[in-house]
């Protein structure tokens, strides 16, 4: 049978005396798309380049496709292909050469020029890496992490400042890959993105695992009625009026949420108490929570 | 039109011979491509070649062309296995080039290796228009060419081993400054073009188990005196070497 793509138990990271990584469990499937989440400096490159055999754990177990990354290195590098958060490429080189050489180092690699095609780098393959845009510097790095045919990648906030159709490009990269059997694992701080190419989310906070599952099963059934109105509706007042088990909160000011068994009676009961109170409710719909409710449930909203 | 591209797995690395030359041509590229790196490693030992050897600025012994040829093959040894490896390796480390490489299929032995080749290339065609220039102004070798081959290969040992010293443990930056520096600063003592024997005894006791004057006497008693091989000479060069590149193993930081 095989070994899970990741497979990390109890892991501990400190760098001096700060833990990094707090005993955090979690495994990535064959094959599937897994998405690391979690708000900055919770642990997700630390994690990611753990498996990557960058950095070593203090404690717990950490296998790759069932091996330890750093002392079966040899055998596990021509695995995995990489995608570093940023840089990893010497400044002068042009796109298209920093391609065949990463293709020279793996036996049966795509070919170089099909792939800067295929991400939209053909007319830069003489570009140097540093007069490239953010966004086809990140596409190389992508390219460069899927060249060699890999089992398994790992992509770092693969799209962090990319414009939308850079994005979209990355993101059927990895649907394609998923497609054809290769194990991903990624982190993220775009929540739509975690929800589109996910089968797995992991939230991470403080080093540690506070959620994790399908986009679907974390989000739930529940819906939601929101609506926008003048700041500073007396919310306890509404509760009275809905069932019990719902819950009402205004957030940001003049945005408001109700949560509960929405249906059409609770509708009626929230536009018709509005009604009395001479507020006019805008926006009004109904929706499924998103993963950025509950990301946020679950880490706070204090910036950091 | 998009080209068909299958991502259906297909991992292996490449065999370990073919991953260390494209890894070798790489560098030999990143060099011969940039401007300060040729002008270290070319424009400069040129330039003293033949400004020293056309006008008598130093009291030298014997014809001026074959006291400051050897010199000058020294001073071209030292620039690319040096200060152009050190400042070169401590930006790929800032860059996390270190970092990414370390994450394909080649080894860091086979880094290394691919260092080596890339940095003796370089050397070869530095040897080859150095010494042709040198041939045009009259200049007559003497000695046999393989105690020279000798002496090159552990002088760029010796070299290589600072140059990962600092480029290991150094900030790029501060790498760039201090292997500038220190190019300088060898140049001007190691014999170069000034010979050691006017340096004060006190002075000279130091300065001749440098690698640079170890290089230059060495080089220059061959190629200018036709001696046999300079024991002593590459005995100070192979220490260098044994020390700096044992240390540097221990301190490289890759990241």
């Amino acid at each position: 049978m095989d070994s899970p793509a990741v497979a990390l138990t109890d892991l501990v990271k400190r760098y001096g005396r700060t833990v990094a990584i707090d005993g955090l469990t979690l495994s990535a499937g064959r094959g599937a798309v897994t998405a690391i989440l979690g708000p900055n400096g919770a642990g997700k490159t630390s994690t990611v380049e753990i498996c990557e055999g960058f950095r070593k754990a203090d404690g717990g177990t950490v296998r790759v496709l069932g091996l330890d990354p750093i002392r079966q290195a040899t055998e596990l590098k021509p695995r995995v292909g990489v995608m570093l958060q940023s840089g990893g490429v010497p400044p002068a080189v042009r796109a298209g050469e920093w391609l065949r050489l990463v293709s020279r180092f793996h036996a049966h690699p795509l070919d170089p020029g099909a792939l800067l095609e295929r991400l939209g780098l053909a007319e830069h393959a003489r570009t140097p890496y540093r007069r490239l845009s953010g966004g086809q510097q990140q596409r190389l790095s992508l390219a460069a992490a899927v060249v060699g045919r890999p089992e398994l990648v790992f992509l770092d906030e693969p799209t962090a400042g990319l414009d939308p159709q850079a994005r979209h490009a990355c993101w059927e990269v990895v649907h394609e890959l998923r497609a054809r059997g290769v194990s991903t694992v990624l982190t993220t701080h775009h929540m739509d993105e975690a929800e589109k190419l996910a089968d797995k989310v992991v939230i991470i906070d403080r080093g540690t695992v506070v959620a994790q599952g399908t986009p679907r099963s974390l989000t739930g059934a529940e819906r939601q009625l929101r609506f926008r109105a003048r700041p500073g509706l007396d919310l306890d007042e509404l509760l009275t009026a809905l069932p019990t088990g719902s819950a009402a909160k205004e957030s940001p000011s003049g945005h408001y949420v109700i949560e509960g068994h929405v249906g059409p009676e609770l509708l009626g009961t929230v536009t018709a108490w509005c009604a009395a109170e001479g507020v006019t409710a805008d926006d009004l719909s109904v929706e499924r929570r998103t993963l950025e409710d509950v990301f946020l449930e679950l880490t706070g909203r204090e910036l950091r | 039109m998009t080209a068909a591209l299958d991502f259906t797995p297909a991992p292996g690395a490449a065999p370990l011979p073919r991953m260390v030359l494209a890894q070798a041509g790489a560098e030999v590229r990143a060099v011969l491509r940039n401007g300060e790196q040729l002008l270290l490693t070319l424009i400069i030992p040129i330039l003293v070649l033949v400004g020293f050897s056309a006008a008598p600025l130093l009291e030298v012994p014997g014809r001026r062309i074959d006291f400051v040829a050897p010199g000058v093959l020294a001073l071209a040894i030292m620039s690319t296995a040096f200060t152009g490896q050190a400042i070169g390796t401590g930006f790929e480390r800032r860059y996390g080039v270190l970092k990414r490489l370390g994450a394909t299929p080649l080894s860091r032995s086979g880094l290394m290796l691919a260092k080596t080749f890339a940095v003796i290339t370089v050397e070869v065609l530095q040897i080859a228009v150095i010494a042709a220039v040198a041939l045009a102004m009259g200049w007559h070798p003497q000695g046999d060419p393989l105690w020279a081959a000798a002496l090159i290969l552990a002088g760029t040992a010796a070299f290589s081993g600072l140059a990962l010293l600092m480029a290991g443990t150094l900030r790029a930056e501060a790498t760039l400054a201090a292997a500038n520096l220190v190019y300088l600063v060898l140049l001007g003592l190691g014999g170069v073009v000034v010979p050691v024997t006017t340096f004060p005894h006190a002075i000279r006791v130091i300065v001749e188990l440098l690698p640079i004057t170890a290089l230059t006497g060495g080089l220059r008693s061959v190629l200018a005196h036709g001696s046999g091989l300079p024991v002593r000479d590459l005995l100070v060069l192979l220490a260098w070497a044994a020390v700096t590149l044992g240390v540097a193993s221990r301190t490289f930081r890759w990241e």
